[in-house]
């Protein structure tokens, strides 16, 4: 009884305690937004006029010119910066990543980098401060939060973890009056300069789910393969290859979670072949493509036709078996353009309010060509990642 | 290996004039004025400092999180126990609070309750299986995070829910360089460590640690104490959780990837707690909170290398707890209660 | 438990903890015959054991561990380790196969010494000193490598994880893998039955009462995880011959492989268990995932259900355990006893 009553009372105590935390004012730097909008409160994720949005930008010409995708944009709004210009150079930028845990961010984590170098040696950064927050949302907060306190970066750059939890903390950053530029995943906020992206997720599972509805006969056995649930990304993706496939005379046989393992991807599809035939793969990122492409040899079946991604290791593969294949690609050269854009805003250069490069998949045709362009590079490397005519190539890639 | 051996057990003999608590800050002021020299000197030409007030609040705010999660660790671990779900139970608890308030400042009260309601049941679920179905802990407590994560897998595809500013104060607002949620971190570990000394399920939860037969016989009613110990360090992350929401703005299943739980053990542990159980307390493992967030703040200040990161800290975990590891046992094997006990309960 | 002479026997055995784990298999593998009895086709069953064995190799490395009274959770980042070394030293050229299968050799030992070494002499707990090597062997190895892995396997390195003896009748195919997994199963067998092996189930039974007896428990508990990095390194080099290299390559498989050890029986906090056990215990997690596929169970539903199924499996042997006498340890130990 005692301890019971006792948990109660320290449950009470802990609901007091927090009741007089929050009421307490706020003497410093509240976030004080108004338009908030955490969307999505349901979770539902699919959103038509993004997926119809999305699918309509792959056909856009990007303005710009095609040799420097990364600086091509589709249907930019371009908007103005001058409120931004800074004299005089060396400009201390800093960079908050959501981390490099996987090949992909890895490879653009590099093109990056050598980006800056590129940019610190014509004297227009300084200083390049990163943090680095491990996948975890909470620790990117504060990562933002104390380039906000030291006071002294000319320019934010934000890769954000997750969507919608870090919207507070970009807010914050925005209303510090220093430019913020985000990219790769996106925030609920607009608040920042600009905000850099591929297409997005539901072209790249339409990408491949239409490949795949092209290529198959009627009737056919599809299995998807994704990394996580949850990543919203990632839940894209599917959730647009989910609609398309259901829309088509494809049969979905699964959608099973992998992490990106690669013996948990050969096991999966073993145990799906014992089952019956399959006949085409879907993926969600190229992680461990191979090892499904090695499942169907080792058991002596027909190669599926396949979408992977532009990681090496897919294409070397697919092009050795001469495979049935797409490698849908989520732009990786998209790691150079916020370096690019953080100067061009600091020089009150006009900047695209929303800066959507273009994101081309890989198809048999261009095969060769990337594989050529990519010959020294190791085979967990992007193929797309945009990086050759920096100094560092080929080196900082291969030799990382 | 023996000189070695020989020279390290000096040292710590040396040391065990002062307690095992004092030794802990000894070593966090240690950690300070370590990290505080190698930011200046690795920033001279920058005027590094560690001590600067963003450094501050940036290393008072890292230790909130995992401050929540570590004081109901320390309960649990105390009575010999441990729960691995405390990063689940804190990703459910964030989507509960974000999806119960919904954006509106009237139901804060409500969700608060509701996140509390709903992990001291994953406690009591947690603890119950401990107790009575004499399930391990480290399998018990890995299979309910399993069973939440499914639920969160299957239920949320993303972020949900929508918290309301005054809310988010929590997890933003702070008073000086002190954020509020360290200050409530600090005052609900004063609370704990009050419980500790001066309750006696505070009491009791020593006892059933040190061990759970002699504690049972005389006279302790050791499946409610433990049960008491699941049951306010599930509610702990659940306060984490609220935490989380409050900083995200919203719920996130994903906070589960984090391993919150492997940190918050490792705090415990460099705060002095045996994972045996039957020693340590709260003010030791509020200063291991401390030491992790030096740390990180010292690596990020010193734009340490990601993997290094990893390295640094898994080094340093093992040479802080290896300062007082030895000395720690060699004290408990005097005790013969506990060490005839350790042969017996077996 | 080994020789059983009637149904009394029979009956006896199913109840004790170390039978439990053959009677869950038993109805795991009968559910799965119920959905698909092709899955115990020979081809299909060898290669369910394929990719069953590196789990019962690190099982069996564990099984040492855990019975001295210790943990190891450093052995996914090892396995993860040993593949991404393995890929980057040969770097697709054959001819440095065996002498890099030699380095891992010697850095999985290495590991396992240094975390045996940190345990006992410096009387840093177990969880702890693993724990510490996780993150160090996490964060080195992609220091290491620039953030994932580069280089590549040579085809004889995946030999091992990847081929077999073809053409056998019915079986179609016996893979290495097995084969070396049934090895590495009756030498952990045969060593539990020698000095050691009792040395090994003394300490983590009564670590007093067998130091008093002349035991020496720390050299015991070092050699068990001198074992466990042995066995890191060959589930390695079957796991990476199986599926090549990636990223992600043994991550989280130090939870799994406790999980599957007290499955199996074996008591956390040592002394009690056998090693057959344990490794029928990562059988029947493999096998677990395996029937959740046949099932078509939904892949976000699996983890709850793997979560009551484990749980559920642990009480009942517990029960059973608690009852010949009250001694039964209330909450058993989480870390080595000293």
């Amino acid at each position: 009884m005692q301890t019971t009553r006792l948990a109660a009372a320290s449950a009470a105590a802990l609901g007091l305690l927090l009741a007089t935390g929050c009421t307490t004012d706020s003497p410093t730097d509240a976030p004080e937004d108004e338009t908030t909008t955490a969307a999505e409160s349901g979770d539902e994720w699919f959103v038509q006029a993004d997926y119809d949005e999305q699918l309509a930008q792959r056909d856009i010409e990007p303005e710009g010119d095609p040799a420097t995708p990364w600086l091509q944009a589709i249907e930019p709004e371009w908007i103005d910066t001058s409120q931004f210009a800074r004299e005089g150079g060396d400009a201390t930028v800093c960079f908050s990543n959501a981390s490099v845990s996987n090949p992909w961010r890895v490879t653009g984590w590099i093109t990056m980098q050598q980006q800056v170098e590129v940019l610190q040696e014509s004297g227009e950064i300084g200083e390049f401060r990163v943090s680095d927050a491990g996948d975890d949302d909470d620790q990117q907060i504060s990562d933002i939060q104390a380039f906000i306190d030291a006071g002294d970066c000319n320019a934010i750059i934000i890769s954000p973890s997750t969507t919608a939890t870090l919207t507070p903390a970009v807010e914050a950053a925005c209303e510090s009056g220093v430019p913020v530029v985000v990219f790769d995943r996106g925030v609920n906020t607009d608040c920042a300069v600009t905000f850099i992206h591929p297409i997005g997720g539901y072209a790249f599972g339409a990408d491949a789910a239409e490949f795949l509805v092209d290529e198959l006969e009627p009737g056919s056995k599809v299995l998807a393969l994704r990394i996580l649930p949850g990543v919203d990304v990632l839940e894209n993706r599917w959730a647009a290859a989910e609609k398309i496939f259901a829309e088509s005379e494809l049969e979905v046989l699964g959608n099973e979670f992998t992490g990106g393992d690669a013996a948990e991807i050969k096991n999966i599809v073993t145990q799906y072949l014992q089952r019956g035939d399959v006949d085409g793969i879907w993926m969600d990122a190229g992680d461990g493509a191979v090892a499904a492409i090695e499942a169907f040899e080792d058991a002596g079946k027909p190669l599926p036709v396949m979408t992977g991604e532009d990681e090496l290791s897919f294409m070397r593969k697919w092009e050795e078996t001469g495979m049935t294949a797409l490698a849908p690609v989520y732009s990786n050269f998209q790691w150079r353009t916020p370096i690019i854009a953080a100067t061009m805003i600091l020089a009150g250069e006009q900047v695209p309010a929303e800066w959507v490069l273009p994101q081309d998949p890989i198809t048999a045709a261009e095969l060769d060509d990337y594989l050529a362009r990519n010959e020294e590079m190791p085979s967990l490397h992007y193929a797309k990642f945009g990086g050759e005519d920096l100094p560092g190539f080929p080196d900082a890639w291969r030799d990382r | 290996m023996t000189a070695i051996a020989t020279a390290w057990h000096r040292l710590t003999a040396r040391l065990a004039a002062l307690g095992t608590t004092a030794l802990i800050y000894l070593a966090l002021a240690g950690v300070l004025v370590l990290g505080g020299a190698a930011v200046a000197i690795d920033g001279a030409d920058k005027g590094a400092n560690l001590f600067a007030t963003a450094n501050l609040v940036d290393m008072l705010t890292r230790t909130s999180l995992t401050g929540f999660l570590a004081i109901g660790m320390t309960l649990v671990i105390l009575c010999r126990s441990l729960d691995l779900s405390v990063g689940y139970t804190a990703a459910l608890s964030s989507l509960v609070a974000a999806t119960t308030m919904d954006g509106r400042p009237e139901n804060i009260p409500v969700a608060i309750g509701a996140v509390l309601l709903v992990s001291g049941l994953i406690g009591a679920a947690n603890g119950a299986i401990v107790a009575f179905l004499r399930v391990n802990p480290f399998i018990a407590t890995l299979g309910t995070g399993l069973i939440i994560k499914g639920y969160l897998d299957t239920e949320y595809k993303g972020p949900a829910g929508d918290v309301p500013e005054l809310f988010q104060q929590f997890g933003y607002t702070r008073i000086g360089f002190i954020p509020v949620s360290a200050l409530v971190m600090l005052a609900l570990a004063g609370a704990a460590v009050w419980f500790l000394r001066s309750t006696r399920t505070g009491h009791h939860m020593y006892a059933v640690g040190g061990d759970a037969e002699v504690a049972r016989m005389s006279g302790i009613r050791t499946d409610r104490v433990l049960i008491a110990a699941h049951v306010l360090c599930a509610m702990c992350a659940g306060v984490a959780g609220l935490l989380l929401a409050a900083r995200f703005g919203t719920g996130s299943a994903e906070a589960y990837t984090n391993l919150y739980e492997l940190d918050a053990i490792a705090a415990v542990v460099l705060g002095g707690t045996l994972l045996l159980g039957g020693r340590g307390g709260v003010a030791g493992t509020v200063a291991g909170v401390a030491i992790l967030a030096v740390l990180d703040t010292v690596f990020n200040v010193m734009q340490i290398d990601p993997f290094a990161k990893d390295v640094l800290r898994g080094a340093v975990i093992i040479a802080a707890v290896a300062l007082y590891a030895r000395r720690q046992l060699d004290r408990t094997a005097a005790r013969p209660r506990f060490a005839a006990a350790e042969g017996k309960s077996r | 438990m080994t020789r059983l002479r009637g149904p009394v026997d029979l009956l006896r055995w199913a109840a004790n903890p170390t039978g439990t784990v053959f009677v869950l298999l038993a109805v795991i593998f009968a559910w799965i015959f119920v959905l698909n009895d092709a899955f115990f086709a020979g081809p299909s069953f060898m290669a369910f054991l394929k990719q069953a064995a590196p789990l019962m190799v690190l099982a069996a490395g564990q099984y040492f561990v855990i019975v001295s009274g210790n943990f190891d959770l450093s052995v996914g980042a090892l396995v993860g380790a040993q593949v991404v070394i393995a890929a980057r030293l040969i770097d697709g050229e054959e001819s440095r196969t065996v002498p890099v299968l030699l380095v891992m050799v010697g850095f999985g030992l290495l590991v396992g010494l240094v975390n045996g070494l940190i345990t006992t002499v410096l009387k840093v707990q177990s969880f702890i000193t693993t724990l510490g090597m996780l993150l160090v062997l996490f964060g080195a190895i992609r220091l290491w490598t620039g953030g994932a892995p580069t280089g590549g396997l040579s085809e004889s390195f995946r030999t091992a994880g990847r081929m077999g003896i073809e053409g056998v009748p019915v079986l179609g195919q016996i893979p290495w893998a097995v084969i070396i997994m049934v090895a590495v199963g009756a030498g952990a067998i045969l060593l539990m039955r020698t000095g050691f092996g009792r040395i090994l189930m003394a300490s983590g039974d009564n670590e007093r009462a067998a130091g008093l007896a002349g035991a020496r428990v720390d050299a015991a508990r070092i050699a068990a995880f001198l074992l466990s990095g042995l066995s890191a390194t060959i589930a390695g080099i079957l796991i990476g011959g199986y599926a090549g290299v990636s990223a992600q390559v043994g991550d989280g498989l130090e939870f799994t492989v406790i999980t599957a050890v007290v499955l199996g029986g074996v008591v956390l906090g040592g002394g009690r268990g056998s090693v057959l056990a344990a490794m029928a215990g990562a059988l029947a997690i493999e096998a677990l995932f395996s029937l959740f596929n046949q099932m078509a169970l939904p892949a976000t539903l699996r983890p709850t259900v793997q979560g009551a199924i484990i749980i559920a499996a642990v009480a009942y042997a517990a029960r059973r355990r608690a009852r010949p006498g009250s001694t039964a340890p209330h909450v058993s130990a989480t870390a080595n006893p000293s």
